[in-house]
């Protein structure tokens, strides 16, 4: 059985109006009917560019939001329907590590206190000494010296906060770490550092990761299994190689068509899928297929009407569209959305005229989950080469 | 993935470079604030103007040449036919309509006038920050239900905060008949809707903070993240907002007292009451008004001075 099962879980946000007393006028649905699983030991990674609701599902798997609809099955415990009370003590089993180092530490607790605090809340080492010693073997395991403990967050640098915020989840030993954006505010260098960081422990400590992040490739590095969310629900999910090597939600080839190539000959062939249009409001999701609005293989029957359930089509890859299986044979091929060359992607004039402007610009922010990685510099050095 | 291999070492060597950097053993937010106060010009010296205020409050009254009730020189004034004495080698600030000794007044006064603004400042904070507190936590931590609390609460303040505040002193000052403690009940009462609106402001611009909800994760009660988290990083603009309002405190007593709201027995000095009695007079003897005014405005600018420093020492992004 999985570590963390989540079943049809939905997180709707009231939308309030009102000028004495607050009227609920509509929702905004973040997260809307998700169903996965995470392995014990594995790493789950979960993406989508932003505003999909991924770190709002991460906070509902910790309770932090609550749950409108669905469970949560922490090793055989709905966390949804766990009491109050119940769930303070329960806590201890599910831990995360946050995008902002610096944020997630209380700027005015040492070190020592941020990491015990956990430990007194859950009566976890008697007394003050023993406490110090189990904080100092788990500082020595994150790479910290011990006399960490008596300086404040502000004196440390990105990289060694973040550190700090993993050694703050592992204090409680947990069963389960949600990183939600574990490494998109620090520098790349520093990114390696920490991903690998995470990769020995998950080794050392059996620890079993559900990681939320927009980089593609970091997400592929740590993750054993990809979720691909989109607008509150997963759209495509696989084994990492599965799902890099063969996109099959057109969502996701769009998205995996602005990852760059390490090999220049394939670099230079590589073609980039440029979605159309923004990403609907989550307030008002398109009806059927949530994507069907910015598919370059939009059909004129089931996608705007009929909403696909995940289905899998061998070897774990699942897969939420209707037409899958037709995209991936040939049998159907794009309606709309445009395929540039990337090596000329923003070069500026050079794929059509002013008025595609716009449209792509915006594809290009569709693809926004490869971010960071290069596109930006290619980019920039595009109008030099060209 | 040749960075996934050699890992323990490089985890040590990450020690090694941490520890080597190790200089300070750590600073607190608020040490360093007070470090960074000590080299403000402007925290110095608004410093400096208290300190003087405070000593003269404390020891005014053993420091006092004469009697400041006793009318020794009544016969040298004529305040009816606009005959005053103003600053001479026996008394130096002259002297005052009844012909008691305006310096020795002033010295007696200060206690008064410090007295007046601590209290009622003091007033304003405490159940100010009571409601703000109560209000900012329900707001953050306290579920739908308390979103509803926060909502009557905070339409209570704005009710409060909708009105004039000296209107509003008067009106209280009405209510409670004429008294010093009126006076200082009044001007606090004015402060309550501004510090807890502050407070309230402050901790659910806290309780959305990453470190709060990783509190939450870590199953820590939530009295305790109030008091321990939140509560410590919102008081900041709070505390500014009670060296600041100091002055305010002390101007508003004035002014009650110059409304003749302030403390019925005029003979016991208080630089607001002083100047009420002696704007009557500014005609023949404007010296007699400027000696509590110029006091007053010196002390509300010292308390201000102080307050704008703390705030740029306070602030998290002026930190370096």
């Amino acid at each position: 059985m999985s570590l963390l099962e989540l079943d049809g879980v939905k997180v709707h946000f009231p939308v309030k109006k009102g000028i004495l007393f607050d009227r609920t006028v509509g929702h905004v649905y973040a997260v809307d009917g998700i169903s996965l699983s995470v392995e014990a030991g594995q790493t789950y990674g979960l993406v989508g560019e932003s505003g999909c609701g991924k770190t709002t599902l991460g906070r509902a798997v910790l309770r932090l939001v609550d749950v409108t609809d669905g469970r949560v099955v922490l090793d055989g415990t709905d966390v949804a329907q766990l009491p109050e009370k119940e769930m303070r003590s329960f806590r201890r089993r599910l831990q995360m590590v946050f995008q902002d180092p610096l944020g997630s530490l209380n700027p005015r607790q040492n070190i020592e206190s941020i990491l015990s605090e956990g430990m007194a809340a859950h009566g976890i080492g008697g007394n003050r000494e023993e406490r110090r010693e189990k904080i100092k073997e788990i500082l020595a395991k994150v790479g910290l010296p011990g006399n960490a403990l008596s300086r404040y967050p502000h004196e440390f640098s990105g990289g060694q906060r973040q550190r700090i915020g993993i050694a703050r989840a592992l204090v409680l030993e947990p069963d389960l770490i949600i990183c939600d954006e574990p490494v998109s505010a620090l520098d790349v260098s520093i990114q390696a550092q920490v991903v690998n960081l995470l990769e020995e422990l998950q080794k050392s400590m059996g620890l079993t990761y559900l990681v939320i992040a927009h980089d593609l490739a970091v997400v592929r590095h740590i993750s054993d299994v990809i979720g691909v969310m989109y607008l509150g629900s997963l759209v495509e999910e696989a084994p990492s190689d599965a799902l890099y090597e063969e996109p099959r939600h057109p969502y996701t080839r769009a998205l995996m068509s602005a990852v760059p190539v390490p090999d220049p000959e394939v670099e230079d062939r590589r073609e980039r899928i440029l979605l159309l249009g923004d990403l609907p409001s989550p307030a008002n999701p398109p009806a059927g297929c949530r994507f069907h609005t910015r598919c370059p293989w939009k059909q004129d029957t089931r996608c705007a009407t009929e909403r696909p359930e995940l289905r899998d089509l061998g070897g774990g890859h699942r897969v939420a569209c209707h037409f899958a299986a037709e995209i991936a044979s040939g049998e159907i091929t794009r309606t709309s959305g445009e395929v540039v060359p990337a090596a000329h992607e923003g070069s500026g004039g050079s794929g059509g005229s002013e008025a595609s402007g716009a449209p792509r610009a915006s594809g290009a922010s569709g693809g926004g989950a490869a971010k960071g990685s290069s596109s930006g510099e290619r980019a920039s050095e595009a109008p030099a080469g060209t | 993935m040749s960075l996934a291999t050699t890992k323990t070492s490089k985890i040590d060597r990450l020690a090694e470079l941490t520890a080597k950097k190790e200089t300070s053993s750590g600073a607190s937010l608020w040490r360093e604030a007070f470090r960074r106060l000590r080299g403000s010009k402007m925290a110095i010296i608004g410093a400096v103007v208290i300190a003087a205020f405070v000593v003269v409050a404390i020891v005014g009254p053993w420091l006092a040449p004469y009697s400041p009730t006793a009318q020794t020189w009544r016969g040298e004034v004529l305040a009816n036919q606009g005959e005053f004495v103003g600053a001479r080698g026996e008394n130096w600030f002259g002297l005052d309509h009844l012909g008691r000794d305006m310096f020795s007044r002033m010295l007696v006064g200060a206690r008064q006038t410090l007295l007046v603004g601590v209290v009622s400042m003091l007033i304003g904070l405490v159940l100010g920050a009571l409601v703000g507190a109560v209000s900012g936590a329900a707001a953050t931590l306290g579920g739908r239900a308390g979103q509803r609390l926060d909502d009557v609460v905070m339409r209570v303040t704005d009710i409060m905060l909708a009105l004039p505040s000296l209107l509003l002193a008067v009106s209280i000052a009405a209510v409670l008949g004429q008294s010093l403690t009126t006076v200082m009940i009044a001007v606090g009462v004015v402060q309550i809707p501004i510090f807890a609106r502050l407070l309230r402001g402050s901790m659910l611009a806290q309780g959305g903070k990453d470190y709060v909800l990783a509190a939450r994760s870590l199953g820590i009660r939530k009295r305790r993240i109030v008091l321990t988290q939140i509560m410590p990083n919102s008081l900041s603009p709070v505390i500014v907002q009670a060296t600041l309002s100091l002055a305010t405190a002390i101007i508003e007593a004035a002014a009650l007292s110059y409304l003749g709201l302030g403390n019925p027995d005029p003979a016991i000095p208080e630089w607001g009451v002083m100047l009420s009695q002696a704007q009557r007079f500014f005609d023949n003897a404007p010296m007699m008004s400027m000696y509590p005014a110029v006091a007053i405005i010196i002390t509300a600018l010292g308390f201000t001075l102080l307050g704008e420093a703390m705030r740029e020492a306070l602030d998290p992004k002026l930190r370096g």
